[in-house]
């Protein structure tokens, strides 16, 4: 890859295009572990219904 | 010597206090030698290497681990999550003392200590990221300072002058975080100015940010390490408060620290890809920075997630462990091992046993402070005369 940019343009778009792709899937990793963090939590609106 | 002087002589001949005693006293004779024979006589320090182990442990990692403070009363107090109350004053106490160990210890590494307040009084030097760090760190000490203060004012009996303290507790926080904010990033900052010493792997535009959040990591695994000790060796100075919110301060931090843990990893993947860095991981640097970034940032964030939902309270405390050692890791991979990579062995730095033996010295002068403070002060508990009363 070192040698692989012969233009800061061709830098700026590689590494530009990489971490958009990254922030896509950190969107959704960070969504899956809030899911996979709190999934077992006590729901705090369902026990208010009951009362 | 009567029978009672003997019981107590002997009850202070712990293996703790002799072990305690005899770093004392290694210390105090390194201490006279440093400010009589000068930073030449007791470390390894050069023009290379200008900044040791002092300033990697005992500033770097000293005000990371010291987080804890701001961390917990900005749960507490900004956020409103009352249940974390008794957990504010011992984390307040480890940022205190933390912070005025930190000072302690630069003492010891600056050329010429009477000087630290030179750039407040002499030369103003605001351009400087150091006036920043020094100002945020002298503010945030006197502000932890005026926070800790209610428990010895209580202790002594001051009720008009304590009572004063804890009406201003909402300011001291609010001005706590914000210097925090300030300093925290600031010392990573500093490292901005050397691309070329440290390895790329570790240098990154982002190194403000990467300090300031993985502080915050540090301040939320401090304050379960903490009290699983104080849980420990301290559970007799608790009152039933305290004992009672323990676990569920162990688990909300877990929480949030797990959460905390999954962005950074996120942020430091997203540095790797912004410098274009990836070739360097199949390189032997590669491999240790990827020991630092999935031993003790991935697997750290993974064992507290599993400590969440499984409720497991031992996972939750040994796992607080391994984070405080990954910040302990990171800080000194910046400040020495990363640092000055491409230099040959032979100018390379590793400290001098005067240089560790003034760390350890500190470090045990600042858990001694911490045991007659808790022994004698209402940290673990409410003081009888003021239950409920903040």
């Amino acid at each position: 890859m070192e040698g692989g940019f012969f233009t800061l343009q061709d830098f700026m778009y590689f590494t530009k295009g990489v971490t958009y792709l990254i922030m896509v899937g950190a969107l959704i990793a960070v969504t899956a572990f809030w899911l996979y963090l709190t999934d077992r939590d006590e729901d705090v609106t369902a026990e208010h219904e009951e009362e | 010597m009567s029978a009672s002087r003997t019981a107590v002589s002997r009850s202070l001949l712990t293996p703790f206090n002799i072990v305690a005693g005899l770093i004392l006293a290694v210390g105090l004779v390194i201490t006279v030698m440093r400010f009589t024979g000068g930073l030449g006589a007791v470390t390894n320090l050069s023009d290379y290497n200008p900044w040791g182990l002092w300033i990697g442990f005992d500033l770097l990692v000293g005000v990371a681990l010291a987080a804890g403070g701001y961390v917990t009363s900005a749960a507490c107090y900004i956020f409103g999550l009352k249940r974390f109350h008794s957990a504010v004053r011992p984390a307040i106490l480890t940022g205190f003392l933390g912070y005025a160990l930190v000072v302690f210890a630069l003492h010891y590494d600056v050329g010429r200590p009477w000087r630290l307040p030179y750039p407040f009084i002499v030369q103003p030097g605001t351009t400087s990221l150091l006036f920043e760090v020094g100002a945020c760190v002298a503010l945030y000490l006197t502000v932890l300072f005026i926070e800790y203060s209610s428990a010895p004012l209580e202790w002594l009996g001051f009720r008009k002058a304590r009572n004063l303290v804890v009406r201003l507790t909402m300011v001291l926080t609010i001005l706590g975080v914000v210097l925090s904010t300030l300093h925290q990033s600031s010392l990573g900052a500093l490292y901005l100015i050397a691309p070329s010493k440290l390895h790329p792997l570790w240098y990154s535009s982002y190194l403000p940010i990467y300090f300031f959040v993985s502080s915050i990591i540090a301040g939320l695994s401090m304050v379960i390490f903490e009290s699983s000790l104080a849980h420990r060796y301290f559970h007799d100075k608790m009152d039933e408060t305290h004992r009672r919110e323990t676990d569920g301060v162990a688990l909300g931090f877990g929480k949030a620290a797990s959460l905390v843990l999954f962005g950074y990893l996120l942020i430091k993947v997203i540095g790797l890809a912004v410098d274009n860095n990836w070739h360097y991981l199949t390189t032997g640097w590669g491999a240790w920075y990827l020991v630092e970034v999935l031993g003790f940032v991935a697997l750290p964030c993974y064992l507290y997630a599993v400590g969440v939902r499984e409720k497991n309270l031992t996972i939750i405390r040994r796992t607080s462990g391994l984070a405080v050692l990954g910040i302990v890791l990171n800080r000194l991979n910046i400040s020495l091992v990363a640092f000055n990579y491409h230099l040959p062995s032979s100018e390379r730095y590793f400290p001098h046993w005067m240089e560790i033996a003034i760390s350890v010295f500190v470090v045990t002068v600042g858990i001694l402070a911490y045991r007659f403070i808790v022994t004698h002060m209402p940290i673990l508990y409410e003081h009888p005369e003021y239950k409920d009363a903040h």
